[in-house]
């Protein structure tokens, strides 16, 4: 036990190094570059850059920027934006939470609603249920999440006006009745395509479980439909979720970029579109990190889950 | 030794007339035709038969376990207990799987769900049936784990299937099935998947717990050394149908359906070993599949005694032919007994 967890957080240091390099140079590679905010003020003159850019720092060869970017960063400090000048950290800390509401959210009811789904469609495989979930899960992939949005917002907030058409809390009133209103376009929006994904792997892994011979002897030994169902089937077909979960972990930045941009949420997928927009280099380096240790992180938590939920699977 | 029980006692399973049919894609295919037949508490019935013969399908429609009505229709009664089964509500068989009929399986490896500890699976077989506290269901899953014969039972109540081998996890399979203590239990191939030594010790189990609890047993088989072991009375199955019905003695020593004889040669004996007098039996052909039986005789294009213009014409029905309690589906079963009898070799 204590071997794999090294072993694991040694792969992951590795893995988060190597995504570091790449990525910083990446992104230094990009035409702009971190002066170019500056150079479309009023009155900048090439030498007003070269001074900015020796305080900076960027004058210096890359690799050495690299490391001093490296070192600072493992001792924790990620670099300040650099539109406000505020650390990285802080403004990723700041957006997070707008997320996690967001996604934890449509997380629930996407888990929720796909596992249901997709359980009773298998259950009732070829049945008037479950050619609509299928029919309905290929609609909810097919439609680009932003016309979703765009419609929604169009209807619900335009038209009827019964929910906000954007934004997380309305300024002045933030109760908790407030930020519950805002959260329902968005986070249901952010679900649609989750529960299409969610209730189609769930229904695969149902019926590989279905025709088990222990669901049989589950109904030999004469279990209520009920408990063959949760008990043999349903349990078992979750293992193989546990490791999709854990995939999905990392979407936490990149998943809701679209719900987040459409409903001006001030969440860490819209931090991304604007840092990206500034030439934000020290933020989008602090997103890039978060999101491959937010990888190495969920493939852990799902080895484990898998590990718990699975007798025949030993960690090592 | 369990007597076989004399007639005058109710049996505890009555099939009548029982037929099965599969559909698909708009046909539907008969897989068994209208069986009939009895088990007495205490009896052994072997159903004997190659695979497609409609033996496993027959016990699975025992136990309500075949797909729902859009693949498959069952008619004819199965009665236990003076309730025909087919006719109950699913909720209602709930409650006679387990007290009832209970059914152990042919594959060993996977009949117990690999995610729960193996203690855990006998105890909800009686937590939904009897009103038990946590600690009467725990003795009574030690007890069964002990009766099964699987050592150091407090500690492997709490193992997981994985981690046991095929021989104790069908002795796993075989204490769910006794913890409601059934009238019937059907045991579809249970020894197949197991080494001989095992098979021998999981027969002799099932025939102690027979002993001491009287339960009836539908056992079903393709193998006649198991039959030799176990049965008190043979039913031999062809095509769907029950071609020949007897006491063990008379069905092992006297067969008298051509199928049956065939099968009989086919089985290895000891006093042939080293002799290579000659080829092991065989019997020519293929089982025909169900929806495709031939015209006549489903057995004819097999059989050595067939004769044109009389085995592929009618259907023999399964009728005594001088021996009323040793029944045989065959046209020319006189002229067999009359002319062949000293070519067979059994």
């Amino acid at each position: 036990m204590l071997r794999f967890l090294l072993n694991r957080v040694l792969q992951g240091a590795v893995l988060i190094l190597i995504v570091s390099m790449i990525g910083f140079f990446v992104i230094n590679l990009a035409p702009g570059g971190p002066l170019s905010q500056y150079a479309m003020t009023p009155g900048m003159s090439q030498a007003d850059l070269d001074r900015i850019a020796a305080q900076m720092g960027l004058d210096r060869p890359l690799p050495v920027q690299y490391l001093d970017w490296l070192g600072n960063m493992l001792i924790g400090d990620w670099g300040n934006s650099y539109r406000d000048q505020s650390p990285v950290l802080d403004v990723v800390w700041r957006h997070m939470w707008a997320t996690l509401l967001l996604m934890g959210t449509s997380t629930v009811i996407s888990v929720a609603l796909g596992t249901l789904v997709g359980v009773l469609g298998a259950l009732k495989r070829y049945s008037i249920f479950d050619y609509m979930a299928t029919v309905g899960a290929m609609i909810a992939l097919s439609i680009p999440t932003f016309w979703f949005g765009l419609v929604a917002i169009f209807i619900f907030a335009l038209e009827l006006g019964w929910l906000p058409a954007g934004s997380m809390y309305t300024v002045g009133d933030q109760s908790l009745g407030d930020y519950l209103i805002h959260l329902i376009m968005p986070s249901i929006v952010l679900a649609l395509v989750n529960v299409a994904i969610w209730s189609r792997y769930m229904r695969a892994a149902t019926l590989d479980v279905i025709d088990q011979d222990y669901v049989r002897t589950a109904k030999a030994k004469g279990l209520p439909h009920l408990r063959v169902v949760s008990a043999h089937i349903v349990r078992n077909a979750l293992i193989p979720m546990i490791t999709l979960a854990g995939l999905q972990l990392p979407t936490i930045i990149g998943g809701a970029l679209v719900t987040e941009t459409v409903f001006t949420w001030p969440g860490l997928g819209r931090l991304f579109i604007d840092s990206l927009g500034y030439n934000d280099y020290p933020v989008i380096m602090g997103l890039l990190m978060f999101s491959a240790i937010l990888t190495v992180i969920g493939n852990f938590l799902a080895d484990v889950g898998v590990a718990l939920a699975d007798p025949r699977i030993r960690l090592g | 030794m369990t007597t076989p029980s004399s007639s005058t006692t109710d049996p505890v399973l009555s099939v009548r007339d029982l037929t099965i049919r599969f559909k698909a894609r708009g046909r539907e295919t008969p897989v068994v035709h209208g069986i009939d037949f009895d088990i007495h508490g205490g009896e052994t019935l072997a159903l004997v038969g190659e695979s497609g013969s409609g033996k496993s399908v027959t016990s699975f429609a025992l136990m309500r376990l075949l797909p729902d009505a859009r693949h498959c229709t069952i008619e004819g009664q199965v009665n236990i207990g003076g309730v025909n089964l087919l006719e109950l509500t699913e909720r209602k068989m709930t409650s006679v799987r387990g007290p009832k009929i209970a059914m152990i399986f042919q594959e060993p490896l996977t009949s117990l769900n690999p995610v729960h500890r193996v203690g855990d699976q006998i105890a909800e077989a009686i937590r939904y049936h009897r009103k038990m506290t946590r600690a009467q269901i725990r003795d009574r899953v030690l007890e069964l784990l002990t009766l099964v014969g699987i050592p150091d039972p407090e500690r492997r109540m709490s193992a997981y299937p994985g981690a046991m081998s095929g021989g104790m996890r069908q002795r796993v399979v075989i204490a769910m099935a006794l913890a409601l203590e059934p009238d019937l239990l059907i045991a579809d191939e249970p020894t197949t998947a197991l080494d001989v030594t095992v098979q021998a010790q999981i027969l002799e189990l099932l025939r102690d717990i027979q002993n001491r609890t009287g339960m009836a047993m539908l056992f079903i088989t393709h193998d006649f050394g198991v039959v030799a072991e176990i049965a008190d009375r043979v039913m031999v199955m062809y095509s769907g149908r029950i071609v020949e019905e007897g006491r063990l003695e008379d069905v092992l020593t006297q067969p008298r359906m051509p199928y049956t004889q065939g099968l009989l040669s086919s089985v290895p004996r000891l006093e042939d070993a080293g002799l290579r007098t000659g080829a092991l039996g065989t019997i020519e052909g293929f089982v025909p599949t169900a929806g495709n039986l031939p015209d006549g005789c489903s057995f004819h294009p097999r059989c050595p005694h067939a004769r044109p213009g009389v085995c592929d014409t009618a259907m023999p029905a399964l009728e005594p032919h001088g021996r009323p309690d040793h029944p045989v589906r065959c046209l020319r079963i006189e002229d067999i007994a009359a002319s062949d009898m000293e070519d067979l070799s059994v």
